[in-house]
């Protein structure tokens, strides 16, 4: 093998890599948010998984009770509400964020805090009164889906919530810094792509369930 | 007393004296690691230096590290099974009691394809992508120290498993009912899940990390067309990663619903399904061979265009054939059960999706064979290694066509044949690959060549020792010999087994082997010491740096304006010379954040495992805030200030040998 590498000229572009003014490249955000969007399409496949395997096993009731006998579109209807309108607000957020009003900022984040919460409460205590009937997860294969899929959801949104307190405790410490802006956006991504999974889930579990 | 749940000290099986043999083997090859450690004061050295690195290039390596480790692991299954069967074909019952041979048999499967093929791959592209890309480090140098971590943790608990309880007696991939509580009321499907749920979320992260890599850090000039192989196929086998393996979690966490909770996705009664799990679990097998395979597909490109001083043939085929192959993979996974009953339609689609597949495949070897065709071709390890790839890959590749017809496979299911075919893809085509990678980039990596002679008896073996382990099987296969049988009474099929077995020796002659290069290798490394940081007169960017490359890869970003950047750079008599002056760089400081985190991941999956709640709970508590603590540490990164560049750089301009 012979030693092809010498001591020579460096190419010009090299050359003038370093002596130009520039600063070395920094991630200005856009890195973050796209590693978190693919990071998204993976949980949307895992959503996917989940969806489907509803989809299988939605009328393997085995004898118990059936979506139609279960659900009252009424009570998930202010559930679905609670979501959407936490959306909203989020997005009010975001514009406060990039206008660096960092009052309004937080005020949205605890609206949607809020709202967030409601949605958990009324799904967990739908969750108690289905298993107090005795439609609990382990009653039937539609209901170990049922559970799992409305369930699956639900742990990302006490994820974002979490998630959100920590970004209200980073805001307060240090304000609309880039780091930050990035963060909310993230979370933004989120909690709207959260939103897009619910109506999936409204659609396709208690929608067509009931029907 | 503190509640242990399920864990006892009957969980250490005293009475195996093959388990304790392996466990004193494992307690004491650890005790003399860290005796070693302690001897020489390199404690600090090691975390520091080593497992809180986030340099991407030392967290490829330790990956390697633990995929050789685990080959190790994996192959003494292999030699197992391999002598039960030879010993107890004709009506003995061998040495391994089924309870026993049937771990043995899932064991190998999952760590050969999670714990050694996996890591050797992201390891490879962990330390190879960002360099022929031009870039400093990864996207997200904390989250890749973190996947890592989490990779060893699922590999901690498979290990754990040997000593402490038992692993899943079901095949590798736990297929229910089997697998589900009913018939597997042990722990050992646990382990199963908890080591995979925690490596897959790893191996998740890594992929989202390399595909954004790929993506956002290319050096200018460098498009897509212009992008090295192996970086084009690193990209598809991420993105693979990232729509594949949320599949496997997804399942995975409906077999433990079913197993912790009483739920019933895959059971057979409550209107539970089995045979969804089968399809769910293929959705992300089928990709995952291939998330294996398109980086191996990567590094023979460019070792046989390196070693045949030709620009690769057909360079945009190739990635238009890889991107039809990341697209097919998803629409095959059903000819692994042809025989559920799907229908003939079904059956047929699928066996024509996938006799299409390996058309792509098929121009892939023409591409290589035409690379070689007027090259200068040295034989080199990598090359060998590469040759024999395509013969065996083609063989293999022609027997799974045979199997892609619905009617054959009904015959050949589970069958030898079938172990006979993915033996041949994945040791002709993973294996292979790996070890090809392994020392074409071992002296870009630690910055001395290995042992050539070594390594070409260690190929030798290989190729010899496969041949003869696995041509058998095709032929027991065909006589109607099924897999993971524990002992069968046919004189017949004795004398294939006995001459696999010794084919199974041949292969563990090739390993001893490439432990002998290793270590002879580390003794002569001043002989073989890699002096230019080009040893194979490379084409593509991580040979235009030192060997080993600087921890901040390039002094200055090069411009690219070819696919073979560093070939055309060398062509324009530009290759290699200090610069007039160098700049500050922004790195990133290590985190020992990610090793914590996995501690703790490891922590929740042995509770979870032997139901210990309260430590479930309370390793996730305290994760979660180690979590959230490690958001607010704001000392990220750092200027490595210019005149160490310049040091670092000089230093290497020195001991370059200046050209006659």
């Amino acid at each position: 093998m012979t030693v092809q590498a010498r001591l020579g000229t460096p190419h010009p572009s090299l050359v003038s890599a370093v002596l130009d003014a520039h600063e070395e490249h920094h991630d200005d955000g856009s890195t973050t948010t796209l590693g978190f969007w693919i990071y998204l399409m993976s949980d949307c496949v895992l959503f996917a998984a989940v969806f489907a395997s509803f989809a299988v096993l939605r009328d393997q009731t085995a004898g118990g009770p059936s979506a139609r006998e279960l659900f009252s579109l009424p009570y998930v209807a202010v559930e679905t509400g609670c979501l959407l309108v936490s959306s909203f607000t989020y997005g009010m957020a975001m514009i406060a964020a990039e206008r660096h009003k960092q009052t309004a900022v937080l005020a949205w984040l605890g609206v949607t805090l809020l709202l967030g919460l409601s949605f958990m409460g009324l799904e967990l205590h739908e969750f108690g009164e289905l298993i107090a009937e005795g439609a609990g997860p382990d009653r039937s294969a539609f209901l170990s889906a049922f559970f799992t899929l409305v369930g699956t959801h639900g742990l990302h949104v006490a994820s974002g919530m979490v998630w959100m307190v920590v970004l209200i405790a980073h805001v307060l410490r240090r304000g609309l810094t880039a780091d930050n802006l990035t963060r909310l956006t993230c979370l933004s991504l989120f909690w709207h792509f959260l939103d897009i999974v619910w109506i999936g889930v409204f659609t396709i579990v208690y929608l067509m369930g009931v029907a | 007393m503190m509640d242990m749940g399920k864990l006892t000290m009957g969980a250490i099986p005293f009475d195996q004296p093959i388990i304790m043999g392996a466990m004193t083997f494992m307690v004491l090859g650890g005790l003399a690691l860290v005796a070693l450690i302690t001897y020489f004061g390199r404690w600090r050295w090691l975390w520091s230096d080593w497992l809180t690195s986030v340099d991407h290039k030392n967290i490829g390596i330790m990956y390697i590290i633990l995929a050789l480790v685990m080959l190790l692991r994996g192959f003494s299954d292999a030699v197992m099974m391999r002598t039960q069967q030879a010993l107890a074909s004709t009506g003995g019952p061998g040495y391994l009691p089924p309870e026993h041979y049937d771990q043995v048999f899932t064991a190998h499967g999952v760590i050969m394809i999670f714990f050694m093929a996996m890591p050797f791959i992201v390891g490879l592209m962990n330390l190879v992508v960002p360099l022929q890309i031009g870039a400093r480090d990864v996207a997200f140098p904390y989250l890749n120290n973190l996947s890592f971590w989490l990779t060893a943790a699922g590999a901690l608990l498979i290990n754990v498993s040997l000593c402490i309880g038992e692993f899943a007696r079901t095949g590798w991939l736990a297929y229910p009912p089997l697998s589900e509580l009913q018939f597997s009321p042990g722990v050992g499907v646990d382990y199963y899940i908890w080591s995979l749920q925690i490596s897959g979320i790893g191996t998740l992260l890594a992929g989202v990390n390399m595909i954004t890599t790929i993506l956002k850090m290319r050096a200018p000039g460098m498009t897509l067309m212009r992008m090295p192989i192996f970086t084009w196929t690193s990209l598809c086998a991420n993105m693979l990663i990232v729509a594949a393996f949320p599949i496997l979690t997804a399942t995975l966490a409906m077999l433990s619903l079913d197993r912790y909770l009483g739920m019933h996705f895959f059971t057979n009664d409550g209107g539970g399904n089995p045979m969804m799990y089968i399809n769910l679990i293929w959705a992300w097998g089928h990709p995952e061979v291939y998330i294996l395979i398109l980086p191996c597909f990567g590094i023979f490109s460019e070792v046989i265009s390196t070693f045949s001083s030709k620009r690769l043939f057909g360079y945009t085929s190739m990635v238009y054939a890889t991107v039809c192959i990341t697209i097919l993979s998803f629409v095959v996974w059903l000819h692994h059960f042809f025989t559920m009953g799907a229908g003939a339609n079904v059956n047929a689609f699928f066996g024509i999706t996938t006799m299409i597949i390996s058309i792509p495949t098929g121009a892939k070897i023409f591409n290589w064979l035409f690379t070689m065709y007027r090259g200068r071709v040295e034989f080199t390890t990598p090359v060998l290694w590469t040759i024999g790839f395509m013969i065996t890959f083609v063989i293999g590749g022609m027997t799974g066509v045979l199997m892609a017809l619905p009617a054959a496979d009904f015959v050949l299911h589970n069958s030898l044949f079938l172990i006979a075919h993915f033996h041949n893809v994945i040791i002709g085509g993973v294996v292979f690959g790996c070890m090809a990678g392994f020392s074409y980039w071992f002296p870009k990596a630690v910055g001395f060549k290995l042992d050539e002679r070594l390594g070409k008896i260690s190929f030798w073996c290989w190729f010899i020792g496969f041949y003869m382990a696995f041509m058998p099987l095709y032929v027991l296969g065909l006589m109607g010999m099924t897999r993971r049988l524990n002992h069968v009474d046919n004189p017949v099929w004795h004398i294939y087994l006995v001459f696999a077995m010794v084919g199974a020796g041949i292969i563990m002659l090739g390993i001893i082997a490439q432990i002998a290069q290793i270590a002879v290798s580390v003794i002569n490394r001043e002989k073989l010491r890699d002096l230019t940081g080009d040893p194979w007169n490379g084409r593509t960017l991580e040979w235009a740096v030192a060997s080993p490359a600087p921890f901040y890869n390039f002094a200055a970003t090069p411009h690219v304006e070819d696919q073979d950047a560093f070939w055309d750079l060398k062509q324009q008599g530009f290759a290699m010379g200090p610069l007039p002056a160098y700049r500050q760089i922004h790195m990133p400081h290590n985190s020992g954040t990610g090793p914590i985190q996995a501690g703790f991941a490891a922590a929740i999956g042995f509770a979870l495992i032997w139901h210990i709640w309260w430590l479930a709970i309370g390793a996730f508590a305290v994760g979660l805030v180690v979590t959230i603590l490690h958001t607010f540490n704001e000392k990220r990164a750092y200027y490595v200030p210019s005149e160490q560049v310049a040091r670092t750089e000089g230093r290497y301009y020195q001991q370059l040998p200046v050209q006659a």
